[in-house]
């Protein structure tokens, strides 16, 4: 047990060294169809992605295209209709919900389209809470929670309620709460819907430092070509389908 | 867990109407808890206070001291059992009472008793003729030692030397005297029923050592060629006029509100969870299991209902405090109190019980707001 190894460089060291070869993501041939009184909604169909170990990928579509639903599937909360999901080299797609749940415990990270911090918890709670869930040792938290804090300049802003911060900050704090598990894979569903043109490049550009900081992978959702630019590459998906 | 708690701490006004609800069920429950405690108290005090393994009436009595009378052989047969250790008589008459300085007309009802020295759980300090022990109920009715109470239609004098405590009987104030002053007073005021030296209305029994009381009961009724009818002391107390019956409409009494409990708990946690279907969702998609939310809830609810058990019990001992003796039979007991809070922290668990279903139901695929 050494104490000194400081922990971004000791997680983000060892994450990537363990999946160097291994993709953060597989889908092959994924398809989702949603049914809906007697009538089926296609929302992905023949999905084949690759998002390699510390890539980050620029996700494009309109509205109703399949986003959220790819990202669902990605991170082990919706199952596939069809085909394969292979995360870190775990092929979650025959799992159970309670594998499903453990694996969105301890692999993969969320921000979600609307924000959804816990109203009555301050900001850091909000991050402690990821650990809450997982029952891990709570020293280790703490400590994690307030680098990320002081990473996403939130630090002064610890004690405060998500009613008592803004948009932007409530945007950081739902990063933060992201990363608490120390994923290999975090799912950004539109982290700048809410947020204004300047806002959202310097929120973009926060999420690239804090991927590439970790050597985590990412996909991050927008409907904004421009954030594109702080992608490795970009995926463009139009009625369920993908094209590169 | 500590999710549960800060939200208890942080939005106490969420849970403040099932707390205060679940408080007044509290008080509800401790307060007719004791009232029954008070009232079976006041009913089967002197039984009780012979500390009996037996109580002997007469075969014919259907159990009921005042119809009962033990003649002198019966008593000795009584007394030749095996396992049977010791034998004293009772005599028991209920009359109105006159005490000292208050008027002619204002009578208190009482039971006059007669008792030999040999019951454990009275004074054993043998009465002198016209002398008696009384229930200190009758000290708020103003009675003092020394008093002379004038007793009956014939205002037989008895004279009070101290005071015993929890002897009541049938609801009434009693008098302890010698089987010689219950036999005078009796046959000065019960011209309809004398009683004969010698003759009581039933027998103590105290049985040796090791002895089995209701094996004893059954050598006992054989030995008096079933001229006799024995109790146990438990027996005997369920006999008394009016105690089962109390207890039976109480019991159901308390039943409903424990019913009540229950379903305030299940209709006020059902909508707590309703209204935490997206948080729900949330802490699902990050992976919390549905066991540890349920948790989460049911700890809400044991403490909120710890809460309002905490109340009710400060509640109920401030009435027991307050009450003038001999008012209101209220008694506040520990474990009638932990039995209330028992039942309430039970209806706490089941009335969650109901929301089990819903919280296993929320699907973490709505905090992605998919399809919206
Ligand atoms: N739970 C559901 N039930 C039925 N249909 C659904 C459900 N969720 C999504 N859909 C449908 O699937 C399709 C894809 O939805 P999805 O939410 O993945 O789109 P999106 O690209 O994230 O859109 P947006 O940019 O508006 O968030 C849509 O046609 C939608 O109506
Ligand atoms: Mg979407």
């Amino acid at each position: 047990m050494t104490e000194t190894s400081p922990e971004n460089d000791g997680s983000g060291a060892t994450g990537t060294a363990a999946q160097a070869n291994t993709p953060a993501l597989e889908m092959e041939g994924v398809r989702k169809v949603y049914e809906v009184a007697d009538e089926e909604v296609v929302a992905l169909d023949h999905a084949e992605l690759i998002v390699g170990s510390n890539e980050i990928i620029a996700l494009v579509g309109p509205s109703g295209s399949g986003k959220t639903t790819l990202c669902s599937i990605a991170g082990g909360i919706l199952s596939p209709t069809e085909g394969k999901v292979i995360v870190g080299g775990n092929d979650i797609s025959g799992y159970s919900a309670k594998q499903l749940t453990e694996f969105r415990r301890d692999s993969v990270g969320f921000v979600f389209q609307t924000v959804n911090l816990i109203p009555f918890l301050t900001a850091r709670e909000n991050l402690l809470v990821v650990d809450e869930i997982s029952g891990r040792d709570r020293k280790r938290a703490n400590k994690r929670a307030d680098q990320l804090l002081e990473e996403l300049g939130l630090a002064d802003r610890a004690g405060n309620l998500p009613s008592q911060l803004s948009g932007g900050q409530k945007q950081r704090v739902a990063i933060g709460r992201s990363l608490m598990n120390e994923p290999s894979l975090v799912l950004f569903d539109e982290p700048t819907s809410a947020l204004d043109t300047k806002l959202g490049d310097q929120m973009v550009e926060l999420i690239r430092e804090e991927m590439k900081s970790r050597g985590t992978a990412a996909i991050i959702v927008t409907h904004d070509e421009r954030i594109t630019g702080y992608a490795d590459r970009t995926v463009h998906i139009t009625d369920g389908r993908l094209e590169a | 867990m500590s999710l549960a708690l800060k939200e208890l701490r942080r939005r106490p006004g969420r849970f403040g109407v099932a707390t205060v609800i679940l408080t007044l069920i509290a008080i509800l429950l401790m307060f007719l808890g004791g009232l029954l405690d008070g009232l079976t108290a006041g009913n089967t005090g002197a039984i009780r206070a012979q500390q009996a393994d037996l109580i002997v009436y007469s075969a014919t009595s259907q159990d009921s001291l005042v119809r009962s009378r033990i003649d002198p052989p019966e008593r000795r047969q009584v007394e030749q059992v095996k396992g049977v250790d010791s034998v004293s008589e009772l005599g028991s008459v209920q009359l109105g009472a006159r005490i000292e300085g208050k008027g002619p007309r204002d009578l208190v009802p009482v039971v006059l008793f007669g008792y030999e020295s040999a019951s454990t759980g009275l004074p054993t300090t043998p009465t002198k003729p016209g002398e008696a022990w009384a229930d200190d109920s009758l000290e708020s009715e103003g009675v003092e030692t020394g008093d002379i109470l004038k007793i009956g239609p014939e205002r037989s004098p008895v004279k009070v030397i101290g005071f015993v405590n929890d002897t009541r009987y049938t609801g009434q104030s009693t008098l302890w005297a010698s089987m010689e002053t219950w036999r005078k007073v009796q046959n000065e005021n019960r011209s309809d029923a004398r009683v004969a030296p010698g003759v009581s209305q039933a027998l103590v029994v105290q049985a040796a050592s090791g002895a089995n009381a209701n094996d004893l009961a059954i050598s006992v009724d054989r030995a008096t060629n079933d001229q006799t009818s024995s109790l146990t002391e438990d027996e005997a107390i369920s006999a008394l006029p009016g105690v089962e019956s109390q207890q039976r409409v109480f019991n159901q009494i308390i039943g409903l509100t424990v019913l009540i409990a229950i379903i305030v708990v299940a209709l006020f946690f059902a909508l707590i969870t309703v209204e935490r279907i997206g948080l729900y969702g949330v802490l699902k998609a990050l992976g919390a299991r549905s066991g540890s939310l349920f948790a989460g809830v049911l700890l809400q609810a044991v403490i909120v209902t710890l809460i309002a058990s905490v109340i009710g019990a400060i509640a109920a001992l401030a009435m027991a405090a307050v009450i003038p003796p001999g008012s209101i039979p209220f008694i506040a007991t520990g474990s009638r109190i932990a039995g209330s809070a028992f039942f309430l922290l039970l209806a706490a668990v089941i009335g969650c019980a109901f929301s089990l279903r819903r919280v296993l139901k929320v699907d973490p695929a709505q905090a992605m707001g998919a399809g919206q």
